[in-house]
C-alpha cells in the first residue's frame, strides 16, 4: 500500500512491475517489456534489482501520452511464473472494488 | 430553487470549451500530464485507483429534478450507473473516461451544473444546512449569502492559488447540520440586539492530520460587510500560510500558530482596509440574489391529515416517519430525510435508476426540488403531510426507505482503499459490516442516536475525528489496522474524539463496535441517556476496559 508519492528513492524489496492508469480513459495498466502498456498483468515486465526498476520507470515516465502517474509496485511471481499483486492496494487495482454491489458491474 | 442567470450560463458554457480544448491537446501530447494536471484538477478530475473520478459540485446542496437526472444521465452514459454523494455535497463519479469527460461537463451544463471549485488550492464549493429556508426557526435562508460567496469567489484570481484548498459552509439555525465548526470558515447567520442580519464567523476549523475545531473570529459581521471580512480573512492567510509544507498549509495550523487574538488582530486590521469599499454589498444586490430564489406555493394543508391518521396504522411506515420525518416551517408540510444508507450498502452511493425516481418522486411530491446533506443522504425539502404514506410506499420499492436516519447504521464513510488514491485502508466494507450488525430496526433504537465515521486514510474525507464513534484505517506493516475514538462531534456543540487504545484489525472492527455499544447499553442510566452524553459523563476509559479486556 506504498503510495506513488513516497516513491522518490527507487529501493525494492523483491519482483516488482511498474503500473499506472492509461491517459485516455484511465484504466489500470502496466508496463510490458515490448514498451508498451497493457491491461493484463500477467503482460508486464517484471524488475528485480533497484537499477531495473530505475529504468524501467524512467522509460515509462518518459511515454506520458500512454499512460499517467507510473509507480513501482511490488509483486509476487509464482513458480509457474504467474504474476500476482504484492499488496492489498494493487490486489484492488487489479479485480476491483471489495465492496460487493453494483459498483463491480 | 436558485434561477441561474445569463452569466453563470455563459461562465459554465464557456468553461466547457475551455476544458474541451484542454483535453483534446491533452491526448493528442501537446500538453504534458504535469501541465495538465491544474487544469483537470479545476474541472473535478482526480486520478484515482481505478480510473479518473470526477467530482460534480452542488452548491448549498439544493438540486432540481432536471439537475437529478442529469446526474442519473451522467452515471449510466458514462460511468457505471450510480454515483457517490460526498461529505461536502458533491457526487462523485468514479469510473469517467478523460476522453468523455468534456461530454459529460457539456451535458451537465445545460442544467447549470458544473464542477468547478471541486479541488484544487481555491475556494471550494460552498456548503450550508441541507433544510435551509424549510427548517422552522431559521433567521434566514443561508443559501442566499452561500450564493453571493459562491458568486464573489467563482474563479476569482485572489482565490484561485491559495496555499490550500479553502471550504466555507453556512448555517442558519440553532442546530447546526452543516459542521461549521470542522470548516476553514464557518458562518453563522445571527440577528444582533436591532435586529439586523448578519454572522458570528469561525475560523480554522478543518480535520486531516491535525484537527482543529473552528474558533469564534468575530461574534457580529453585518451582513453587508461579509464578503470584505471574509476577503480580509483569505488575504491574512494568503500573506502568512505556509506553502513550503501541504501539511501546514491549511488556515487552521495559521490559526493555531499565531492564535486565534493575534490572527483577528491581523484580519481586523486587513478588514479596515477594505470594509468601505466596493466589497460593501447593497441591498439590492442581496434583493436580487434573494430574488431569484424560489418557495413553493405552499398550500393551506391542516397538520394532522387523514392520510396520515390512517397509514399510522401501519407500524412501518411509523418507524420510517418518525425516524426520517421532520417538521417544516409550513403547517402541513414535512421535510423528508432518503436515507443512502441500506442494509449492506456502500453510504452515499446511488444508482442512475434511483436517481431518475427520486427526481420524479420530487416533481409529484416536494415541488421539484431534492436537497443533499454532508451525511450523505438526501432530503426532499417540501412534502405535504398528506403525501406522506404514498411517499413513503414508493421510496421503499426503491430501497430508499431504511428508518436509520441519525441512528448507528446512518454511517458517514469515505471511499477508502477501494476507490482513493491517497487511501491506506479500506472504509467502505467496514460500513458495510456494521450495517448489517446493526440491521434491526429495534436494536438501532433502542441504541438511539449514535454516528459512526470512517476514514480510510488521515486526510479523514469521512470526518472519523467528529464521529460519536470514529473509525480510522491506517496502514501498519502491510496489514489494515483501525484506530477507534470516542465522543467527537460535529455539531454545535463540536469536538474531537478522544483514541480509545491500540488499533485493531479489519476483521475485528465490527466486534469492537459492537462491543462499545453494549457497553453503553450496560452503562447508560436511563433509555433516554444518548451515547454522547454516556461519554460525556463517564469518558473513555469504561469503552475502553471493555473493548481491551479480552483483546
Amino acid at each position: 500500500m506504498t503510495s506513488p508519492l513516497e516513491q522518490k528513492k527507487i529501493k525494492i524489496a523483491g519482483p516488482s512491475v511498474v503500473t499506472a492508469n492509461r491517459t485516455w480513459d484511465g484504466i489500470v495498466v502496466y508496463r510490458t517489456a515490448a514498451k508498451s502498456w497493457s491491461a493484463d498483468l500477467s503482460e508486464a515486465a517484471i524488475v528485480r534489482n533497484s537499477d531495473e526498476a530505475k529504468a524501467l520507470l524512467a522509460e515509462s515516465v518518459a511515454d506520458d501520452v500512454g499512460a499517467i502517474g507510473p509507480y513501482i509496485a511490488p509483486v509476487q511471481v509464482g513458480s509457474d511464473g504467474g504474476i500476482e499483486p504484492g499488496n492489498l492496494r494493487e490486489q484492488i487495482r487489479r479485480t476491483g472494488v471489495t465492496i460487493g454491489q453494483s459498483a463491480q458491474a | 430553487m436558485y434561477a441561474y442567470d445569463e452569466i453563470d450560463r455563459t461562465l459554465v458554457n464557456e468553461r466547457v470549451s475551455e476544458f474541451r480544448d484542454q483535453v483534446k491537446r491533452r491526448l493528442s501530447g501537446e500538453l504534458t500530464e504535469d501541465e495538465f494536471k491544474m487544469l483537470r484538477l479545476q474541472n473535478g478530475v482526480y486520478l484515482q485507483l481505478h480510473a479518473y473520478m470526477f467530482r460534480v459540485a452542488i452548491p448549498y446542496g439544493t438540486l432540481a429534478t432536471n439537475q437529478l437526472r442529469a446526474l442519473a444521465h451522467v452515471a449510466r452514459k458514462y460511468d457505471r450507473g450510480y454515483g457517490h454523494f460526498t461529505t461536502r455535497q458533491n457526487i462523485q463519479f468514479n469510473w469517467i473516461k478523460l476522453a468523455e469527460l468534456p461530454d459529460a461537463l457539456e451535458d451537465l451544463a445545460k442544467v447549470g451544473i458544473h464542477a468547478m471549485q471541486t479541488s484544487g488550492n481555491n475556494m471550494r464549493n460552498v456548503t450550508s444546512d441541507q433544510w435551509a429556508g424549510v427548517a422552522p426557526g431559521e433567521i434566514e435562508d443561508p443559501r442566499i449569502w452561500s450564493e453571493l460567496i459562491r458568486q464573489h469567489t467563482t474563479l476569482h484570481p485572489e482565490f484561485s492559488f491559495l496555499p490550500r484548498k479553502f471550504k466555507i459552509a453556512i448555517t442558519a439555525s440553532d442546530h447546526d447540520r452543516a459542521a461549521i465548526k470542522i470548516h476553514d470558515i464557518g458562518l453563522r447567520l445571527i440577528q444582533n440586539e436591532k435586529g439586523e442580519t448578519g454572522f458570528e464567523v469561525l475560523v480554522g476549523g478543518g480535520l486531516g492530520r491535525t484537527p482543529f475545531i473552528a474558533k469564534t473570529i468575530k461574534h457580529f459581521v453585518h451582513g453587508r460587510d461579509i464578503l470584505s471580512y471574509i476577503e480580509a480573512i483569505l488575504r491574512v492567510y494568503n500573506q502568512y500560510g505556509r506553502r513550503d509544507n501541504i501539511y501546514k498549509a491549511r488556515i487552521k495550523i495559521l490559526v493555531h500558530e499565531l492564535g486565534i487574538e493575534k490572527f483577528s488582530r491581523e484580519v481586523e486590521d486587513e478588514w479596515q482596509h477594505i470594509r468601505n469599499s466596493s466589497l460593501q454589498i447593497d441591498d439590492e444586490v442581496i434583493e436580487d440574489i434573494r430574488s431569484r430564489f424560489t418557495y413553493p406555493p405552499y398550500e393551506k394543508l391542516p397538520h394532522m391529515p387523514d392520510e396520515l391518521r390512517q397509514a399510522a396504522a401501519d407500524p412501518d411506515f411509523e418507524a420510517w416517519r418518525k425516524n426520517s420525518v421532520a417538521p417544516h416551517k409550513v403547517q402541513g408540510y414535512s421535510i423528508v430525510t432518503i436515507s443512502l444508507k441500506p442494509t449492506g450498502g456502500p453510504p452515499g452511493d446511488a444508482t442512475a435508476e434511483q436517481m431518475d425516481a427520486l427526481a420524479d418522486l420530487a416533481d409529484k411530491y416536494s415541488f421539484g426540488e431534492i436537497r443533499v446533506g454532508h451525511e450523505q443522504n438526501l432530503a426532499l425539502p417540501h412534502v405535504a403531510k398528506r403525501d406522506l404514506p404514498a411517499l413513503w410506499r414508493a421510496l421503499d420499492k426503491l430501497g430508499l426507505a431504511t428508518p436509520n436516519v441519525n441512528l448507528i447504521s446512518d454511517i458517514i464513510a469515505c471511499p477508502g482503499l477501494d476507490y482513493c488514491s491517497l487511501a491506506n485502508a479500506r472504509s467502505i466494507p467496514i460500513a458495510q459490516e456494521l450495517t448489517r450488525r446493526f440491521a434491526n430496526h429495534e436494536l438501532a433504537n433502542l441504541i438511539g442516536r449514535l454516528h459512526i465515521n470512517i476514514s480510510g486514510c488521515i486526510n479523514a474525507c469521512g470526518h472519523h475525528h467528529v464521529g460519536h464513534i470514529g473509525i480510522l484505517g491506517v496502514e501498519k506493516n502491510g496489514e489494515e489496522i483501525y484506530q477507534i475514538t470516542i465522543g467527537g462531534r460535529a455539531d454545535e456543540n463540536a469536538a474531537l474524539g478522544t483514541l480509545i487504545g491500540p488499533g485493531v484489525k479489519f476483521d475485528e472492527v465490527a466486534d469492537v463496535i459492537e462491543d462499545i455499544v453494549e457497553a453503553y447499553l450496560a452503562l447508560r442510566e436511563r433509555p433516554e441517556e444518548l451515547f454522547m452524553d454516556t461519554v460525556k459523563r463517564l469518558g473513555v476509559e469504561p469503552f475502553k476496559e471493555r473493548v481491551y479486556a479480552t483483546r
